[in-house]
């Protein structure tokens, strides 16, 4: 007689493994409700007891404030104050993002010079500023250097006669005319300048001629603006002292002038590693037959190296963006009128704390959102296609 | 020398050029520190405002405590760090030995010996003495469980003596004084270490919950980090500083330093839980399909192989995590009022005795140098510990 086989019996159902890994998500998923549940009932009980706004009625208030620099009138809606401020922070962001990827790439190149000064001035740059906080830095800039070491606008430093640098800010030569034949003419050269590089890639490709594409783009682009100037009559407007303020260019704020600079400096030590790793991640035998070819130094890091180490730096490049467009909140602390800013204000003068600090956030997950669409946009062009 | 100097300054015309210039800057940035700390900086502010600074208005009467913290602290380290096992492949000759010490602490006791020397009085030069006595002893201590019957003990008994005496001192200071008193350096330190060891748990939890073949609970997961990613810190602080009173029924009444570390610590799981997915996602498939086939249940897969790899994986990640949450502390000064480093290095230039003078420069340099040191000594460890664990060696 064989022994009998258990058969398999019916598991009984408070056993079943699909059942317990049911039980225990609903189970989550109701502590998380009932946190939120008891959050929500507390708020509720505040808001009824002191009376509260808890919609974004608050918008259309007026806002009370001014915003230097900024036609924006006291008497205009809230709504329009956020605005500004989102404007105030994509300047910062664009601004910043373009500084900090061109000081941290070459940063980033300097680390792994073979010249020994290069080398060490790139690594006590990025040593130093990687492990400083930045609202130390930001401090630094805005009180030491700012605030201190720049002079008063009676004996303002005029490098070049171009510029004029004093503790009221830093104004800068400027285009006379609206911003938008500005943009427009800009635009317009750059594209035709993109075109003619691209056909003078094309010529080079059936030639087999070196293309010099970039040179050709930027005389394009030059002789353009320069065109467009001698035609139209625009022209260029130099910035000078007159009494206590300055007349003509653009003038940039003294508290812009610190959060851009100490965003730059922050994110380029960030960005210099990512660079280097990326670099040093590219095979080793591309900078060889880069060699083999008789390609020189700059033509092998430009054609060769540099476009390889970007599709690998790509992703954390993403991320520091991402965190300087979240840094750039920190501009609150020294009264530069960006969106965390605003919200201060408007809490400040009796807006609704919940909801405009809400929106604020929404604010930003919406940039970060978009940003990371961006990144991830070009990181698929970039990527390796495999098969 | 000549030829070293060929191959690494001079090697052609450019190569030349960028030598001088970068030369030149570099030694204009040396000569101008040079001269700001020895010649024309005036360090009196940072001497007479020293206590404020690392302790802010802590009680005189309980600063013993402190002390005997950080004795107890070093005491445990030591002993505890003689007690691994190290590399045998080539015992180091003392040279080296003595090399390698001042590698990893020379910083720090050239710091502490700043520290001591700016104090400038009996109690600090002997609260030195003491610190290098209890780090003697701890090395002893350590000495003497591996030739002695200690030696039966089992490893995690020895670990919990030696985390006892540090942790109830600890817990103690804590205790006595209130948190409102606490101010300086320490009420960073504190942030920072209570912040790490809430997050990580929780940082941990969340990353399992993104991998987990549950729906319900990667959703759940994915948005809280999704949403905390993209949100910046410092409005979320000043969420907490302003709204949380909303939230939660006056009768807990957080106070500021309560809800900085609540921000603070879900702040960082989220990002700690990005960076532990990615250490979970370079463990291969085989760790847990060898698990399976011993019959070893999912919790215990998870924890006792695939979790324990993967932390290893990512050490210097979440260490360089942990830098960037020991920095971002100082937002807590401006977001909350809370009275920390970088506040009262502000603050002090603005009293009475040194308002006007400039003094910023010295008081930042101060803040500045204290936290370089911390972020850059953990930076260090955390590339030797993976070079000790062996990571992608092993």
């Amino acid at each position: 007689m064989s022994p009998q086989l258990s058969t398999p019996s019916k598991v009984p159902f408070f056993r079943d493994i699909r059942t317990l890994k049911w039980a225990l998500q609903i189970l989550a998923l109701l502590a998380v409700f009932a946190m939120f549940y008891w959050l929500y009932g507390n708020y509720q009980e505040n808001v009824a007891k002191s009376s509260i706004q808890t919609d974004l009625r608050f918008l259309d208030n007026p806002a009370n404030f001014t915003i230097p620099g900024n036609d924006l009138d006291q008497s205009q809606p809230v709504r329009d104050a956020f605005v500004e401020g989102f404007l105030n922070t994509l300047r910062v962001a664009f601004i910043g993002i373009a500084l900090a990827t061109i000081l941290g790439t070459l940063i980033g190149i300097a680390r792994l010079s073979k010249n020994f000064m290069v080398r060490t001035l790139g690594t006590v740059y990025v040593e130093l500023v990687r492990n400083l906080p930045l609202l130390l830095l930001l401090t630094f800039m805005n009180l030491a250097v700012v605030l201190q070491a720049f002079p008063r606008i009676e004996n303002a430093w005029l490098p070049l006669d171009l510029f004029v640098v004093s503790n009221r800010g830093i104004a800068i030569p400027w285009f006379i005319g609206s911003p938008a034949q500005l943009g427009i003419g800009i635009l317009s050269a750059a594209l035709l300048a993109f075109v003619v590089a691209k056909i003078r890639i094309r010529q080079a490709d059936k030639t087999g001629k070196q293309d010099r594409a970039w040179l050709v783009g930027i005389a394009t682009f030059v002789f353009l603006v320069v065109l467009i100037w001698l035609l139209f009559g625009y022209g260029w407007e130099l910035p000078y002292v007159d009494g206590r303020g300055t007349t003509g260019g653009l003038r940039l704020d003294p508290s812009f002038f610190a959060l851009v600079a100490s965003l730059v400096i922050y994110t380029s030590s960030h960005i210099a590693e990512i660079v280097r790793g990326s670099i040093l991640a590219v095979s080793r035998g591309q900078g060889e037959a880069a060699d083999a070819i008789a390609l020189s130094g700059s033509q092998k890091m430009r054609l060769i190296i540099l476009p390889q180490a970007f599709r690998i730096a790509m992703p954390a490049l993403g991320n520091q963006y991402l965190n300087l467009i979240k840094n750039s909140s920190l501009g609150a602390t020294i009264s530069y009128f960006e969106l965390t800013q605003i919200a201060q204000i408007t809490v400040g003068n009796g807006s609704p704390a919940v909801p405009a600090f809400s929106l604020t956030l929404l604010v930003y997950l919406a940039i970060s959102l978009v940003t990371s669409l961006v990144v991830n946009f070009f990181n698929r062009r970039l990527a390796l296609v495999e098969r | 020398m000549i030829t070293w100097m060929r191959r690494n300054l001079f090697r052609s015309i450019t190569d030349t050029i960028l030598t001088v210039i970068s030369g030149s800057i570099l030694g204009y940035v040396i000569f101008q520190v040079f001269q700001f700390v020895f010649i024309t900086g005036r360090w009196e502010i940072i001497q007479v405002n020293l206590k404020i600074l690392l302790v802010g208005r802590f009680p005189e009467e309980l600063m013993f405590l402190v002390g005997f913290s950080i004795l107890a602290t070093c005491f445990s380290i030591a002993s505890l760090a003689s007690g691994m096992n190290r590399p045998i492949d080539q015992p180091p000759t003392l040279a080296g030995k003595l090399w390698g010490l001042f590698q990893r602490f020379g910083l720090i006791i050239a710091t502490s010996a700043f520290l001591i020397v700016l104090a400038g009085d009996m109690a600090a030069v002997l609260f030195g003495a003491y610190v290098v006595l209890s780090i003697f002893a701890g090395r002893l201590f350590g000495i003497a469980r591996r030739n002695t019957p200690l030696k039966r003990l089992p490893g995690w008994l020895w670990v919990a003596i030696n985390a006892t005496l540090p942790l109830v001192l600890i817990f103690l200071t804590m205790g006595q004084a209130a948190l409102e008193e606490w101010g300086g350096f320490l009420i960073n330190f504190y942030l920072a270490v209570v912040s790490i060891a809430l997050s990580f748990p929780l940082g941990v939890m969340l990353a399992l919950g993104r991998r987990s073949t549950l729906p319900l609970l990667r959703w759940l997961s994915t948005a809280y980090i999704e949403l905390i990613r993209g949100a910046p810190l410092f409005v979320l602080l000043l969420l907490a500083g302003v709204a949380l009173e909303f939230f939660i029924p006056a009768s807990i009444a957080p106070d500021a330093i309560f809800r900085a570390v609540t921000v603070f610590t879900l702040f960082t799981a989220a990002y700690l839980a990005e960076v532990i997915r990615g250490g979970l996602q370079s463990i291969p498939k085989g760790q847990a399909e060898a698990g399976k086939a011993l019959g070893l249940s999912t919790f215990r897969i998870t924890f006792l192989i695939t979790l324990p790899q993967a932390l290893r994986n990512v050490i210097p990640a979440q260490i360089g995590q942990f830098i960037s949450l020991f920095k971002d502390t100082t937002l807590a000064g401006v977001a909350l009022s809370v009275f920390d480093l970088l506040n009262v290095g502000t603050a002090i230039t603005k009293q009475d005795d040194y308002l006007g003078q400039g003094l910023i420069y010295e008081s930042l340099a101060f803040v500045g140098l204290l936290f370089w040191v911390g972020s850059y000594v953990m930076s260090r460890e955390s590339q030797r510990i993976e070079k000790k664990l062996g990571v992608g060696i092993r």
